[in-house]
């Protein structure tokens, strides 16, 4: 199939585009930097049992909506067909940076909800026009509930979650898949020098949980599985029980 | 930022830490700008990849771990510093390749490697790994990014390999490869009974098999001193691994710290005495995949648990053999008598001495011995050193943590011009570790 990754440098993002390359897969890279991102092209290339993986780079930054058109224009100018648009790209900051700086948290904000969903709305209007596809988006655990750590984060990751619910529901019987990704906590250099909570996980471990979600077009995966579960139970909270804890 | 405050500590792979952690990011230079060293998996045994007292953090490379270019007509490789053996080598196997020299353990980082320049079971035939570098890219002391080879900034190239880390950070490694002419080796062991024929075993090995290695028993004195096993192997021809499949290879692991008693004398000298036997005295070839070949301790994840919380040091030197014959097993008789028992003592002839300034092997014999730490092993080590000082030996820097500085200083002529190099590039001796302040004298 032919993916197109924005955020593939870093992360989550990069295991999940050399999870692709090494199954065969043909991408197109987003992001901000050119350079790093000919770099992972290459790092997918060996990657590819066929030597060559990525079908070429473009440059697309989520605080610049109007970057997504032509990054995507050039994305489907080389691949011919989209099978999948992923998006892993996000800001991440503790509550207690983002309360002291306030350009940050606007940045924040931006990033992770206004910026990412107007870059959907671009892919889905070109999934659509092609006849469908699949949008494979990371969202997070932190926008399940209102909570003392995550107050601002989990806020655009609340909103992002229910823009792609209300997608899956409004296009899905015109052949659009919106795969909503909630990961826990991720051992990557977003969350470098936080302590892990219990079921942290490495990014490879969650690359093939994700690849099998957008090939079955799950509406919504956690992975790893396990936070289905917690969050079950933290959705469950009474509010004078969430007011205490600390998490 | 958290560094090192809620106990967090960074551990050398024998077990000695101290407070402090990594700053990690895909983007290496980043986080090396203001460290005093990178580090990379972490598995020298010693203090070589902690960093100084009172510094709390050092760079991380294990995410700057990006394949740059595959080049498998020449055959080269360039990649991030923070690539490890164990991402790597899937990829050239694929293609019929190999690293040219590989250590003990594929849990190594490229720049892991380079900064101790590392040695194999080919060492007296291929070299160290210095060797096959071809060109490094390195953030110096003063945030520059400098690429050098042989015919750029030699001399930071040459003091770069073996140079510990400290002049500067390693970014990117570009290397030349090894074709195969199958996945497969071909392997054979042979049990010998005494020092003497365990030497002679290593020589004439030496001249038919590419990679040898010997494993001798150090419990054992007097006449049987030396009783062991040579190791012996080469890549198999296509005829010879004709029809071998790969295979998944079953990963152990031990899951908790021995207790510090279940290593002692007796269940060594049990173990020694066992492991010998599991050796015919006629030699069996069989075919063997690289990871079991190279690799054999890595497919027991934790296995430095089993020295228990105490953890343990490895005591690794080279002794000129030809210029002072007998020098091994003086070393070894003396290592006996000083009680230096050892579950795991490693014997490899080395070959020519690599460009390397400070590059460990030159031609002679290596002994490498495990010891657990006990309130002596710090007095053991020194002591042992100063056998190694008297045969005109060195010591391996990326296992020791207990060496003193002025008999490094007397075992290292070559200290000087590294000091010499490393001060153009670093007068302020800013890039440094716990090690270099012990051994090099550098500002804690």
């Amino acid at each position: 199939m032919n993916a197109v990754v924005l955020g593939a440098t870093r992360g989550a993002g990069r295991a999940l585009a050399r999870a692709l390359a090494a199954r065969g897969d043909r991408l197109f890279l987003l992001g901000r930097d050119l350079e790093e991102l000919r770099r992972s092209a290459a790092d997918c290339d060996v990657r590819s049992p066929g030597g060559a993986a990525a079908l070429g780079v473009a440059g697309c930054d989520l605080l610049a909506p109007e970057s997504a058109a032509p990054a995507l224009d050039a994305a489907w100018a080389a691949c011919g067909r989209v099978d999948a648009v992923v998006v892993t790209a996000a800001l991440f900051a503790t509550q207690e940076r983002l309360e002291s700086d306030r350009e940050l948290a606007r940045r924040l904000l931006e990033a992770d909800f206004s910026g990412t969903v107007l870059f959907c709305e671009e892919a889905r209007q070109r999934l659509l026009a092609q006849g469908g596809g699949t949008l494979c988006v990371f969202s997070s655990v932190a926008g399940e509930r209102g909570r003392k750590p995550v107050v601002l984060y989990g806020a655009a990751k609340a909103g992002l979650t229910r823009y792609l619910e209300g997608l899956d529901h409004r296009f899905h019987a015109r052949g659009l898949r919106v795969v909503t990704v909630k990961p826990g906590f991720l051992r990557t250099s977003m969350t470098d020098g936080l302590p892990a909570p219990p079921f942290t996980a490495d990014p490879d471990e969650i690359a093939p949980l994700v690849l099998r979600a957008i090939d079955r077009g799950t509406p919504v995966v956690y992975v790893t599985p396990v936070w289905r579960w917690v969050m079950l139970v933290v959705r469950s909270l009474p509010r004078f029980v969430l007011r205490r804890v600390g998490f | 930022m958290s560094s090192g405050e809620n106990g967090e500590r960074l551990a050398g792979w024998g077990g000695l830490s101290v407070p402090g952690r990594e700053l990690r990011s895909e983007d290496l230079a980043a986080v090396a700008r203001g460290a005093v060293l990178t580090r990379g998996l972490g598995r020298s045994y010693g203090d070589s990849a902690l960093p100084p007292p009172g510094v709390l953090t050092v760079a991380g490379s294990a995410l700057a771990d990006r394949i740059l270019e595959l080049d498998v007509e020449a055959p080269r490789l360039r990649a991030e510093a923070g690539l490890s053996l164990r991402a790597l080598v899937p990829h050239l196997l694929r293609r019929g390749l190999f690293p040219p020299v590989v250590p003990g353990t594929q849990f190594v980082t490229l720049g892991g490697m380079v900064a101790a320049d590392v040695h194999g079971k080919n060492h007296h035939v291929d070299g160290t790994i210095g060797r096959y570098v071809t060109r490094l890219v390195l953030l110096t002391a003063d945030g520059e990014r400098v690429t050098c080879s042989r015919a750029v900034e030699p001399e930071l190239f040459r003091a770069t390999l073996g140079g510990m880390g400290l002049t500067g950070h390693i970014l990117e490694v570009e290397l030349a490869l090894r074709r195969l002419p199958s996945r497969w080796l071909l392997a054979e062991s042979l049990r010998v009974d005494g020092i003497d024929a365990f030497l002679d075993g290593l020589e004439q090995s030496a001249r038919a098999w590419r990679y040898t290695v010997g494993w001798i028993d150090c419990l054992t004195t007097g006449r049987r001193l030396g009783r062991g096993v040579v190791f012996r192997g080469r890549w198999a021809t296509a005829e010879e691994a004709a029809g071998r499949r790969e295979r998944r290879e079953a990963q152990r692991s031990v899951p908790f710290d021995f207790p510090n008693w279940a290593l002692n004398d007796a269940t060594a000298r049990l173990f020694n005495a066992v492991y010998t036997r599991c050796h015919p005295r006629r030699p069996r070839p069989r075919v063997e995949s690289p990871r079991r070949f190279f690799w054999p301790l890595d497919a027991i994840g934790h296995w430095n648990r089993i020295y228990g919380r105490r953890g343990f040091t490895q005591f690794q030197c080279v002794l000129p053999e030809r210029e002072r014959p007998g020098a091994a097993k003086r070393f070894l008789a003396a290592a006996a008598a000083r009680g230096g028992s050892s579950f795991l003592c490693v014997v490899k002839d080395c070959g020519e001495e690599g460009e390397g300034v400070l590059s460990f092997p030159r031609p002679g014999i290596s002994i490498a011995l495990d010891l657990p730490l006990r309130p002596s092993t710090a007095e053991l080590v020194r002591a042992l050193a100063e056998v190694v000082i008297e045969e005109g030996g060195r010591i391996y820097l990326a296992k020791d943590a207990f060496v003193r500085r002025d008999q490094f200083a007397r075992m290292e002529p070559r200290l000087a011009e590294f000091e010499r190099i490393r001060a153009r590039w670093d007068p302020g001796r800013r890039l440094r570790s716990a090690q270099s302040v012990r051994l090099f004298g550098d500002p804690a």
